[in-house]
């Protein structure tokens, strides 16, 4: 019995959730971005997935851009990370709490 | 169809020990297993190219972008002495609303899949597996969207250098 | 169960050979460096354990295995551990998708010819390209885990090094491809058989030199070696990311990185030097032209590592990103125009 749609969709739902509750939960800013990068793999796989059951290399397409998207991302919001790290010295984003440094 | 379970029980496990560790090292390194099971996953979705692209972009160069930043800031898990007394799941206040909306947001989702009529049989028809087919398209009906994705990444490197850039003294 | 079919024994009888000849190539390294470097410098070298010297790997790797196996208290114990593995298991994995000779049926023992590979993916090029890109978590985490100044600035500068002269490397990949017209390495290899004017073999580093210049330096590079070395300079950095390992732990590093230039050189001649296809010798016994080829790039690493000196490290990373990188996409551009107008 091989795997059908409904599966893999089923999965990218539950790989979409923890990576949600990463976000909401957890106060550590490089923690907060590997969660968003859960949030992009699942969407990866419910693209290819629906992809394979259309026939066509669409979905496919999708996930190489939305790749380069999620690295592009990653770049920037590091940096920022690196930035607001050097002028608190701290990860948790509820210590930026007021717009002056 | 044991592979299929397989590689979603390393994804999803993985995925929830990136959560729920307090070591943003440790965090990464799960992160690089659940990317590694997924691309089990699209290998089993007949579509190759995409799985190695993951290795290679994601496993292989986000992952070591965020492995050397943590390196470099020597960042500290959550740092308070209250924090460090308490894992990050059990805490009070904002992370129990955050981890409720969660639970609901699963409980929607395997809602709609599962009342949604949907695929019950293997998948019909052939997949379009070949790197050349994949490029072909790629490089004429895609055309423009590749050549955005080129200026958003040269804008994305000057905006991480320039973010990152230490200021000059102030003489 | 799959069934016991002659081809499945032949499947894991090639799974084990490419094994062990990878471990006895690491240990013919040993000895292949140690002689020519005293050949280079008009000394003997190792010649009185067993005739010539050719039983000094086996007793370097027994003295290791009696060395006690240390681990400073700081340092992170899983990490430290996982490490070796990790470098250890890339080196060996990128080999699996390397063809190292024709299609043979082993003198009819088999129905039908099968490959001299062990995995024949039709993406074997990105596969490789992947597997050298998972390597820099060896030692990135090398570094980090042995938690002391020097470990942890030779892993990061090894791991800015290797995913620095990644890119030159699969630029100069992509215009091999635009010549083979396929990504796996058996086709490509294919595309390299018989002789323009009847003599001169139909190679790619005849129509890429440039490219070959570029993916050897960029592949020496990656293997972290001289003249790419820095990262584990004896003389700067006690032994960068890996001064804290000793014994085994060390002995897979090494072992890693002797592999990491036979698969270097394997897939610069199976890309380049046409794989298994030579002159005077019947296709099925291609295997020992691929093998001198190999041990003739692996001379060539060995030479410069005793030749040249060191580069710094900026002048290593301003090598690769503002020389190499533009180098590879102008070869690039090149082969394309080339392949698109004369339709080589």
């Amino acid at each position: 019995m091989t795997p059908t749609l409904n599966d893999y969709l089923i999965l990218s739902a539950v790989l979409f959730a923890i990576g949600t509750a990463g976000v909401f939960v957890r106060r550590n800013l490089i923690t907060i971005l590997l969660s968003v990068e859960i949030m992009l793999n699942a969407v990866n796989l419910s693209f290819v997935a629906f992809g394979r059951s259309l026939g066509t290399a669409d979905g496919q397409i999708i996930v190489f851009f939305v790749m380069t998207v999620a690295a592009a991302e990653a770049a920037v919001g590091l940096a920022i990370v690196i930035g607001l790290f050097r002028h608190r010295e701290s990860l948790n984003p509820d210590t930026f709490t007021s717009l002056k440094w | 169809m044991t592979l299929f379970y397989l590689f979603a029980a390393v994804a999803v496990i993985a995925s929830l020990l990136v959560i729920a560790q307090r070591n943003p090292i440790y965090s990464v390194l799960l992160l690089i297993a659940s990317f590694g099971a997924l691309s089990g996953l699209y290998v089993m979705l007949d579509a190759p190219f995409v799985a190695v692209t993951q290795i290679i972009v994601y496993a292989g160069a986000i992952m070591v972008l965020f492995l050397f930043v943590v390196m470099l800031l020597h960042a500290p898990a959550e740092e308070t002495e209250h924090d460090e007394k308490i894992h990050p799941l059990r805490r009070a206040g904002p992370m129990r609303f955050g981890a409720a909306l969660a639970a609901a947001l699963v409980v929607e989702l395997l809602w709609a899949l599962t009342r949604a009529g949907g695929e019950t049989g293997p998948f019909p028809g052939a997949a379009v597996s070949s790197v050349r087919a994949i490029g072909r398209a790629l490089f004429t009906e895609y055309a423009f969207q590749f050549e955005v994705t080129s200026i958003l990444i040269l804008v994305a490197m000057v905006g991480a250098v320039v973010l990152a850039k230490r200021e000059a003294a102030k003489s | 169960m799959p069934a016991i079919t002659p081809l499945l024994i032949a499947q894991l009888v090639i799974i084990v050979v490419v094994f062990h000849a990878l471990l006895l190539a690491a240990a013919a390294m040993v000895w292949v460096e140690r002689r020519l470097a005293a050949a280079l410098q008009q000394r003997l070298g190792p010649i009185r354990v067993g005739w010539q010297g050719l039983l000094q790997p086996f007793a370097d790797v027994i003295k290791l295995m009696f060395k006690e196996e240390l681990r400073p208290k700081a340092a992170d114990a899983l990490l430290f551990g996982l490490a070796p593995i990790i470098s250890a298991t890339c080196a060996f994995s990128a080999f699996a998708v390397v063809p190292f000779g024709a299609a043979t049926t082993f003198f009819g023992l088999l129905s039908e010819p099968m490959k001299l590979q062990v995995a024949d993916v039709n993406v074997a090029v990105l596969v490789i390209f992947g597997i050298a890109s998972m390597s820099v978590y060896g030692i990135v985490l090398a570094g980090w885990s042995s938690n002391s100044k020097y470990s942890l600035i030779g892993g990061l500068r090894s791991s800015a090094q290797m995913i620095s002269y990644e890119l030159s490397y699969g630029m100069a990949l992509a215009a091999v491809l635009i010549l083979g017209n396929s990504l796996s390495l058996t086709e490509i290899v294919n595309g390299q058989s018989g002789y323009w004017l009847g003599f001169i073999p139909k190679w790619f580093i005849f129509i890429q030199p440039l490219g070959f210049l570029i993916y050897l330096t960029a592949g020496i590079a990656e293997t972290n070696r001289a003249p790419f070395d820095f990262p584990e300079a004896e003389q700067e950095l006690v032994a960068g990311y890996h001064t804290e390992y000793s014994s085994m732990s060390f002995a897979m590093f090494f072992l890693a990185e002797y592999i990491n230039m036979v698969t270097v050189s394997a897939v610069a001649t199976d890309l380049f030097l046409g794989g298994w296809y030579g002159p005077f010798l019947p296709e099925s016994l291609g295997w020992i032209w691929f093998l001198l080829k190999v041990g003739a790039l692996l001379f060539f690493y060995v030479w410069m590592r005793w030749t040249l000196p060191r580069y710094r490290y900026d002048q290593l990373m301003a090598f690769g990103w503002k020389v190499l990188l533009p180098l590879s996409v102008l070869n690039l551009l090149a082969t394309a125009a080339g392949v698109l107008y004369f339709g080589i």
